[in-house]
Formats: structure tokens, C-alpha cells, sequence
């Protein structure tokens, strides 16, 4: 659906040469929701619009429905891109006109006429959930509401792809995930693909289905959500999963010497981390029934990514020594991540 | 009408078809140099906006001279532009004298200082609007038509505003080679003569000139902010 070729893209000259986009190459399938991640001036706002051109590639090719849009001439790109949603960080909406206005400006030129044109508006504002709003102006909208008008605009010519620049970083937490959800159920009864720009990987994880991280303008690590999860490589991907869960916080509270983190003599702190996608023995329980341990959880988080648990807990095991060596094997048998964080060994 | 105006306003009476000539030859100054000019400054001003370097059309050749030659237009006092004008006036209206020939200096007065209101108000516009139009679609041309200018009406209009009303001021000097106009008949008539009544008259229409102008500006303005 979309292919990126070793594109690359500099700004400036000599001296003063960025390199936003440094040789990525991606493929993006249809139908699928893809996301790209990265920290601010990783590159992924260029990237985005090197896919409809808004920045021309300096190096690279760009295929979008098996047509390379670098070939394209203006009159042929500017067909191309009416196929090619795009919504914003700041929506982009006209401010002098109303919200049907907006919606139907981007159809001018497409053979409607007027009745044909407002029925679509009206359809395009019932999808996206704001009917009511059609005379209503931007200025008079919340952002969510904007967002959605945006996103009505950017389906108005049934695009293939929607881009997406960090569409839900202006939004708050709740809008952010209505308007998640309305990117999702479009995707599944449009079939429309969708590439999502996000420094949030609670984004990520809420929607998309692959993602690909960014740094310094190449992308590091791409796979599925599930595996990026689970098995983060790079550094730069292992601090955006601590992002989306409050396992971390336990070595800030072992720095700080937390009262919860004070361990009597021979007790030790781990983080059990859950890496197959079937949890579902009950494994701390057992493991302490087993060994004859005590397992006391002070954190625990489990979330559902793409259908499967993953996540993990803290916990201050206490016991014998020699039970314990055990008991850490055998879920690390069972294939639980064990990371031991302190360890009040008696000498 | 005649009777009150004899009593308290004798000079004005005096001179009354004059006060109607010189109203008459402002108005019509105003009304073709504004004319003229608003849509050279909107060329102007839309030009240098698009070929500036972050613009849509980048051309830092047509940007550079234009500033330039903006600025130096702007540089020069009324006055001397307007006898620095006479060949080029007599070459372009056939005469140099009178309302005709007061336009042009006028035009090329008014001209550079609307090109750089209509510059400022496109400036505004929010480069979002512009990266979505394209990202829809639309041709350069369709970007300056209906987002350019459309979403700068409210600003072109009050940029007309101040234009047009220092432009009413422009014509009072225009008086220098015979266009007559409110400021020249103030000049003559009262100033020189020292008959302040018609000082005070020419003022009072000046202000109400003024303030239907304003009025105008504000109310587009207005009608367009959403």
C-alpha cells in the first residue's frame, strides 16, 4: 500500500545541514493501522509528509497505491493526494468557514454538485459523530469537535490512506481516546489505512497494529505491537514502553529508599515480566505454594495489547535462599522475565 | 440652508461651489488611486508572500527586488514623488495636472504602503491552512484565492482602512499641481486667506470621510471574524 524506498531528507545546506529523514524504508500494508513513534525531532513529522509529498524526498522513492509519487508531475501529484487524508496537531480548520464549509471545500473540483456535495457533508458529519454541528464555526468547537471535523474533511474525496501528525497530542486524555476509537471503528468499516504519528505510546498501543521507532531520523526498531512490547531492543523504544507503565517506578523508589523498598535481611526485590502471549497459569500463587516462599506484589501491571496480556509485577520475595534460587527458576522456566532490582543477601 | 450657512460660516457660503468642486475632486482621487492601488497591492503583497523563502512559490530573485523597490518608494516624501512623477504622469495619462494627473503620483504613493498591509495580513493566515490545502490537493493558485485570501479578508479590510485613510491625506498635497481636493481648498481658501470658518468645515468633512471609511473597514472586518 505504501512503500517507502531509502528515503532520505536534508534541510539547508553546508554548514547548517539537518538530516530529518535518514534513509528509511518502511512498508505499510493495507488496512492496517501503522504507527510511527519517536521523540520530538526524531523526524517522524518529515517522514509523514514525504508519504504525500509535502516534503519531497531528497533521496528515495515514495509508492502509494503502486504509484511512485515522486514521478508524479504537480497536476498527477495533486490527484494522488486527494487519495491521501491528512490530519493535524492543530486540526487546520478554516477559520471563516463554518464546519460543512470546511468539509466541502476539500470536494470542490470532484464533479459534485451541491445537493450531491451537501449530502456527502452531512453523511461525512454523522460518521465522524457531529451532525449537529454543521453550521457551527471552528472558533465555537472543543478540540475533540475540531478533530473530528478534520477528520471528516480529510475522508471527503474516500481516500485510501490517512496520515495522521500527531493528531491527538493537542487533545486531552479522554478525547484523545474517543477519537482513537473513531480512527479504529474507521479503519475496520472503511478499510481505510491509517499512518499515525505519535510521541505517545499509549497511542500506539490503544490502535495500531505495527510500529516503527524513530531516533535521529532513522528508524531503529520496527515489528508488531505485541513483539515491540514485549521484547523492546533499543533503548530508545524500552523508555517509551516505561512510559505507558508504572513498573519503572520501582528502581525511582529503590533510589529514594522508599520505605516500601527497606527489605529485611535475605529478602530481595524482582520484576517478573510476562513475555508469551499465554498467561494464564496462575504463576505467582504457584510458585509460591510450591517453594514455600512469601510473594508480596507491591506493583503489578497487565495490559491487553492486540489481544494479549502483557505487563508484569513487582514483588519482595522473602524465604530460604536456597528456595528462592528455585523458585526464580522455575518461572523463568515458565518463560516470566525475572530481573532481581535489590537483594538484602545475609552474609 | 443658505441662509444659516451666510450668518455663522460667511467664507464657506462665499466659496460654496468650490467646497462641492473640492469635495467632489477628493472623492474622486480617493476613490480611482484607491481603487488602483488596492488591486496593484493586492498583486503586490500576495507576490511577495508566496515568493518569499518559506512561501509556496519561493523565488528569492522576484522577492528581494520587489521588497526593495517597496522600500524605496516608501522612502520618498509625497511631495517630491509627485514632481519626480511628472514625465511618467504626462507619458501615462497624457497630462500632469489636475485630478487625471494627480492619480498617478497618488497610485505610486498609496501603492507600495497597501502592498505591505496586504503582505502583513496574508502573513497571518496560518501556515497549517496552507500545508492542508496542499495536503488536499489544491493548485497554488486555488491556495492564494481561497485560503490566502479568503481567510484574510478581515485583515485586507482594515489594511484598506488605514490605506484609504492616509491616502485622503495624500491628496491634500496632491493640491500641488492643480488636482484641487478638501486640502488644497483649505489651503487657498482658508489658511492663506486666514478664514479659519472653512478650515474648520474642510476638517469636520474630513472627519466624516474618515469615519464612514472606518465604519465600512470595521463592519467587513468584523462580518468576516468567525
Amino acid at each position: 500500500m505504501i512503500e517507502l524506498t531509502h528515503v532520505s531528507k536534508d534541510f539547508g545546506k553546508g554548514q547548517q545541514e539537518v538530516h530529518a529523514v535518514r534513509d528509511v524504508s518502511l512498508s505499510i500494508d493495507k488496512g492496517e493501522i501503522f504507527g510511527i513513534i519517536g521523540f520530538s525531532g526524531a523526524g517522524k513529522s518529515t517522514l509523514v509528509r514525504c508519504i504525500n509529498l509535502l516534503e519531497r524526498p531528497t533521496a528515495g522513492t515514495v509508492t502509494v497505491d503502486d504509484k511512485d509519487l515522486t514521478a508524479l508531475s504537480a497536476r498527477e501529484l495533486r490527484q494522488a493526494r486527494k487519495k491521501i487524508g491528512m490530519i493535524f496537531q492543530h486540526f487546520n480548520l478554516m477559520p471563516s468557514r463554518t464546519v460543512a464549509g470546511n468539509v466541502a471545500y476539500s470536494m470542490r473540483g470532484s464533479g459534485l454538485n451541491r445537493k450531491e456535495t451537501a449530502d456527502k457533508v452531512a453523511h461525512l458529519l454523522e460518521l465522524v459523530g457531529i451532525g449537529d454541528k454543521a453550521n457551527a464555526y471552528p472558533s465555537q468547537l472543543s478540540g475533540g469537535q475540531k478533530q473530528r471535523v478534520a477528520i471528516a474533511r480529510a475522508l471527503a474525496n474516500d481516500p485510501n490512506v490517512l496520515l495522521c501528525d500527531e493528531a491527538t497530542s493537542a487533545l486531552d486524555p479522554q478525547t484523545t481516546r474517543s477519537i482513537l476509537h473513531l480512527l479504529k471503528h474507521l479503519n475496520e468499516t472503511l478499510g481505510i489505512t491509517i499512518v499515525l504519528i505519535t510521541h505517545e505510546m499509549a497511542v500506539v498501543k490503544e490502535i495500531c497494529s505495527r510500529v516503527a521507532v524513530m531516533e535521529h531520523g532513522s528508524v531503529v526498531e520496527q515489528g508488531d505491537i505485541f513483539s515491540i512490547f514485549v521484547s523492546p531492543k533499543q533503548t530508545v523504544t524500552q523508555d517509551f514502553i516505561r512510559t505507558t507503565s508504572n513498573l519503572q517506578k520501582i528502581e525511582e523508589l529503590i533510589a529514594e529508599n522508599a520505605p516500601i523498598t527497606q527489605l529485611k535481611p535475605g529478602e530481595l526485590i524482582v520484576r517478573l515480566s510476562y513475555t508469551e502471549r499465554n498467561t494464564s497459569e496462575a504463576l505467582i500463587s504457584s510458585a509460591s505454594r510450591q517453594f514455600e516462599i512469601d510473594i508480596n506484589i507491591i506493583f503489578a501491571n497487565i495490559e491487553n495489547v492486540q489481544g494479549a496480556p502483557i505487563g508484569g509485577t513487582v514483588a519482595i520475595i522473602s524465604g530460604a535462599r536456597e528456595r528462592i534460587t528455585a523458585a526464580i527458576a522455575y518461572l523463568i522456566e515458565k518463560n516470566v522475565g525475572v530481573e532481581v532490582l535489590k537483594d538484602a543477601r545475609v552474609a | 440652508m443658505q441662509e444659516w450657512l451666510e450668518t455663522y460660516l460667511p467664507n464657506v457660503a462665499d466659496s460654496f461651489p468650490v467646497l462641492q468642486q473640492s469635495i467632489l475632486e477628493t472623492l474622486q482621487m480617493v476613490l480611482a488611486a484607491g481603487l488602483i492601488s488596492f488591486f496593484l497591492g493586492v498583486l503586490l503583497g500576495t507576490i511577495l508572500t508566496v515568493t518569499r523563502r518559506n512561501g509556496i512559490l519561493p523565488n528569492p530573485a522576484v522577492y528581494q527586488v520587489l521588497d526593495k523597490l517597496i522600500n524605496l518608494f516608501r522612502s520618498i516624501p509625497f511631495i517630491i514623488l509627485l514632481f519626480c512623477l511628472l514625465p511618467l504622469t504626462r507619458l501615462l495619462v497624457g497630462t500632469a495636472i489636475g485630478v487625471r494627473g494627480a492619480i498617478v503620483p497618488l497610485v505610486f504613493g498609496t501603492t507600495p504602503f497597501f502592498a505591505r498591509q496586504i503582505e502583513a495580513s496574508l502573513w497571518e493566515v496560518d501556515p497549517g491552512l496552507i500545508e492542508a490545502a496542499q495536503a488536499m490537493g489544491n493548485s497554488n493558485f486555488e491556495i492564494i484565492l481561497h485560503v490566502y485570501w479568503r481567510e484574510s479578508i478581515a485583515g485586507i479590510a482594515r489594511g484598506t482602512t488605514i490605506t484609504l485613510i492616509s491616502l485622503i491625506g495624500l491628496t491634500a498635497m496632491a493640491g500641488a499641481v492643480g488636482a484641487g481636493g478638501l486640502g488644497n481648498y483649505a489651503y487657498i481658501y482658508g489658511q492663506q486667506r486666514n478664514r479659519m470658518d472653512i478650515i474648520y468645515v474642510t476638517v469636520v468633512i474630513l472627519v466624516l470621510m474618515v469615519s464612514v471609511i472606518q465604519i465600512i473597514g470595521n463592519t467587513i472586518a468584523k462580518r468576516n471574524t468567525h
